[in-house]
């Protein structure tokens, strides 16, 4: 109902909180959103944006607080009451149903029907009339697994149209995006805007939300920092708003590489799936980079160069001798160790404690017999975490309530109890805060010092050319350019991208 | 109306509590196990006697021996669908091999079987790579067919010279307890021992809380989950074991649907059926807590027509409660 004088805001919420087992994630939120206005969400990772958007999508409920929809307070208790009143939540994970077509997801739950009967036609019609709205091109008959991530949102935000939401919250939509299929979407926010329908947009990429934003939020550790027009911010400052502080942008200088270093680890031809043909080499002391843009390989060069994956072809040397048949195991007794991509997936046991999780790579070093050495385990635990500077109350806790932080030093810490010869690290300051970001840096440049050769991969390219000694540069599997500490970063980039000049 | 959340204050503030109180949440199935045996003991006064003790204990030791079984497989992120099966099928070598060369070669043969069954299905587990769950179901399907085609569909006894010695599980032994129930005690406190302070056991956590990441610290996994399957085989053939000498023979239908009783056992003992968390003695109370009902039925004189029913709405009950309990945590 449009009410007369002025308009209730679209959103209200008032002293919103939630916190999980005593750890405060949102504290007494107030935040207003006007209708038809597209609101900015920035923050650090577990500054609380997530978990507002779901609080107004129903997905979690708030401990404290109060939330009204055009000057009307409501019960959001589950996402179905979030949708009946014209909140749809577009979250990072996707709610769709693989195994259903495009059709079939758009009117998910809200098929035209008679008797129970699905009818298709009204569905179809409807269907194209969203097509047309948004600009899409998209099959509704199309199984929506064959689909890739950026079509497969498109199908959530027109199923979320189809429900007629009056107000659409994106959490990283951009996350998985091509360029071309990011400004269509930043485009179509605009025009669902214009058309008065509210937008909340989550989102790490400051240009973006500055680009299509009316006003900008800024949350901090749970609670929300400032809120004001986007035109009187700019990355800087929102920056600064997020992290409360000037950020200590210095990176550690790595200490040069002897020239008397002999090569640690060298790998010649190396193929599987997107790697073709790969060489590298890293020396004692070197910490070598490997760029390119998500999908050139990185990742998969890591896996074999460690045994995660087995090589179709190609060798890999440690110190002279060739690793055949390649394993973790066999990798692990040259003195590789691998701190993987993702601490859920691969690197961590969540269920267990940090003390178990620590000791894994290591168990047969401190055993009698068949048994554990508990007191050793112990001591052994508390150096190796001691050295990575983790700080956590709670060692028999599972990992999984530790800050994301402290996880990745427990993963470090887990890998150099093995006292490796060659470290490869996959991202080694993914979902980590500021201040734990710089202790990894110090601690990555500090191993190398001590005669540790190091491949590491981030996609952060400031990082990744600070802490080499050298970047190798990878685009569709192959190593495209080679290049020495202090080269800029445009250069690099472009040789990723594949630009004039950068093929080797 | 708001989404003030006052009805779920009280409950926070409670379990808060509790978590302070020293985590009676991960202690709460014993709590439940003493409830009843203090209720049992003020309502009738059979309960606490030596002979029912003793009874009690023994109507146990095949279930026991099972839920250790049961425990060792979900612990590792597996399941073992084949208990039952595996439990006809080495009771019946065991009582082939007694009418040939005697009892005790008779018993170590069906243990012996037993692993070699357990061996069979981690193979088979661990290759495939299909879910544990469904390849476990059909081993299971050709375990029984095996058993009815090495038994011809009938019942085997042991030579009758031999039918009183191979009763030898069911006399008393140390403490008056049957000898039965000496081998579960023994038995499942071994399997605890290894699974609780062995790099092996904490490896079988590991194993069944991230696969992968066991992978990638230099874990073989399958070798890890066959080795459990080995152990469950081991437990499977002991119990068969004891129903065999309890019967005085053995046949291709022994047990049926008691695997599922075991992975029952396991889960209202509070090991999680997504693997990594839990404890044997966590199966064990949760055999224990299912033989008292059924003891307490009979002890009160309660329909036990109605004992299936209490049965499955206390499994629902401990798994609801524990999935509560868990999500208060996150």
């Amino acid at each position: 109902m449009i009410q007369t004088g002025t308009r209730a805001p679209a959103i209200s919420v008032r002293g919103v909180g939630k916190s999980y087992s005593g750890v405060t994630v949102l504290r007494d939120i107030d935040l207003d959103i006007e209708p038809g206005e597209v609101h900015g969400l920035v923050g650090e990772n577990g500054a609380g944006k997530s978990t507002l958007l779901k609080i107004l999508g129903g997905a979690v409920r708030a401990d404290a607080g109060s939330v009204s929809f055009d000057g009307e307070r409501v019960t959001i208790a589950n996402p179905r009451d979030a949708i009946a009143h014209g909140v749809s939540l577009i979250s990072q994970e996707g709610a769709l149903v693989p195994a259903m077509s495009v059709l079939e997801n758009v009117f998910l739950a809200h098929w035209s029907h008679r008797s129970g009967f699905r009818r298709g036609r009204p569905d179809l019609a409807r269907f194209h009339e969203l097509l047309g709205l948004t600009g899409f091109k998209i099959d509704p008959r199309a199984r929506v697994a064959s689909l890739p991530m950026g079509t497969q949102q498109q199908v959530e935000i027109l199923r979320s149209l189809a429900r007629g939401a009056r107000v659409l919250a994106l959490d990283e939509p951009t996350a998985v995006l091509t360029n071309v299929e990011k400004e269509n979407l930043l485009d179509l926010i605009t025009r669902l805007a214009g058309a008065g329908t509210t937008v909340i947009l989550v989102s790490h990429f400051l240009e973006e939300v500055l680009a299509v934003a009316g006003r900008i939020s800024v949350l901090r550790d749970g609670a929300l920092v400032t809120t004001g027009d986007a035109a009187e911010q700019s990355p800087n400052t929102l920056v600064r708003h997020m992290v409360g502080r000037e950020i200590d942008v210095l990176f550690p200088d790595p200490a040069p590489v002897p020239e008397s270093a002999p090569v640690r680890l060298s790998a010649r031809g190396l193929r599987r799936g997107i790697v073709a043909d790969l060489d590298l080499t890293v020396r004692a002391g070197e910490i070598l980079g490997l760029a390119g843009l998500v999908g050139s390989g990185r990742t998969e060069t890591l896996r074999l160069l460690f045994g995660a994956d087995r090589a179709q072809r190609g060798t890999v040397e440690v110190d002279g001798v060739t690793l055949t048949h390649l394993t973790p195991r066999r990798g692990m007794a040259a003195g590789i160790a691998l701190v993987p991509e993702s601490r859920k997936e691969e690197g961590l046991v969540m269920v267990r404690s940090l003390r178990e999780n620590v000791a894994l790579a290591s168990l047969g070093d401190r055993r009698l017999g068949p048994l554990i050495r508990r007191s050793s385990e112990r001591s052994a635990v508390d150096e190796a975490m001691a050295s990575v500077d983790v700080r956590a109350a709670r060692k028999e806790a599972a990992i999984r309530t530790l800050s994301g932080g402290n996880q990745q030093k427990a993963l470090f810490a887990k890998w150099l109890m093995r006292s490796p010869q060659v470290l490869l690290i996959d991202e080694p300051t993914r979902g980590v805060d500021v201040g734990a970001k710089s202790q990894i840096h110090h601690l990555i440049t500090k191993l190398a010092a001590d005669g540790m050769a190091v491949i590491c991969v981030s996609s952060e390219i400031e990082e990744l050319l600070a802490l080499s000694h050298r970047v190798i540069v990878l685009r569709h599997g192959r190593a495209v350019g080679d290049f020495p500490r202090g080269t800029p970063s445009e250069v690099v980039i472009a040789a990723a991208f594949g630009d004039e000049g950068a093929t080797a | 109306m708001s989404v003030e959340a006052a009805p779920d204050t009280g409950l926070r503030q409670a379990t808060s509590a509790l978590r302070r109180g020293g985590r009676i949440r991960d202690y709460g199935i014993v709590v439940a196990l003493v409830a009843i045996v203090i209720a049992l003991s003020l309502s009738t006064n059979t309960f606490l006697t030596t002979g029912n003790m003793i009874n009690l204990l023994d109507q146990c030791a095949d279930i026991g021996l099972l839920a250790a079984g049961a425990t060792i497989c979900i612990l590792s992120g597996v399941f073992d669908l084949t208990a039952s099966a595996s439990l006809a099928l080495a009771a019946i070598v065991g009582v082939d091999v007694t009418r040939v060369a005697g009892i005790p070669l008779g018993f170590v043969a069906a243990v012996a079987a037993g692993a070699g069954i357990g061996f069979v299905t981690g193979t088979v587990v661990a290759r495939s790579g299909v879910n544990s769950f469904i390849a476990t179901l059909a081993t299971s399907i050709v375990y029984r067919g095996l058993a009815v085609v090495v038994t011809g569909g009938a019942i085997i006894y042991p030579l009758t010279r031999q039918a009183s010695d191979f009763a030898v599980l069911t006399w008393p032994s140390l403490f008056h307890l049957t000898s039965a129930t000496v081998v579960f005690i023994v038995a499942d406190a071994i399997i605890a021992v290894i699974v609780a302070t062995t790099t092996f056991g904490r490896r079988i956590y590991a194993v069944g809380g991230n696969a992968e990441a066991a992978r990638l610290s230099g874990i073989r996994t399958g070798q890890i989950r066959v080795a459990v399957y080995v152990v469950s085989g081991i437990c499977s053939a002991l119990a068969g074991l004891i129903l065999a000498s309890r019967a005085g023979s053995a046949n291709s239908s022994m047990a049926t649907g008691e695997e599922l009783t075991a992975i029952a056992a396991a889960v209202i003992g509070g090991t999680s059926i997504l693997g990594g968390e839990g404890a044997i003695w966590r199966g064990v109370v949760g055999a224990l807590l299912l033989t008292l009902i059924s003891n307490g039925f009979n002890l009160l004189g309660w329909n036990t027509t109605y004992l299936q029913v209490v049965t499955g709405c206390l499994i629902l009950f401990a798994v609801a409660v524990d999935r509560a309990l868990r999500q208060q945590r996150e």
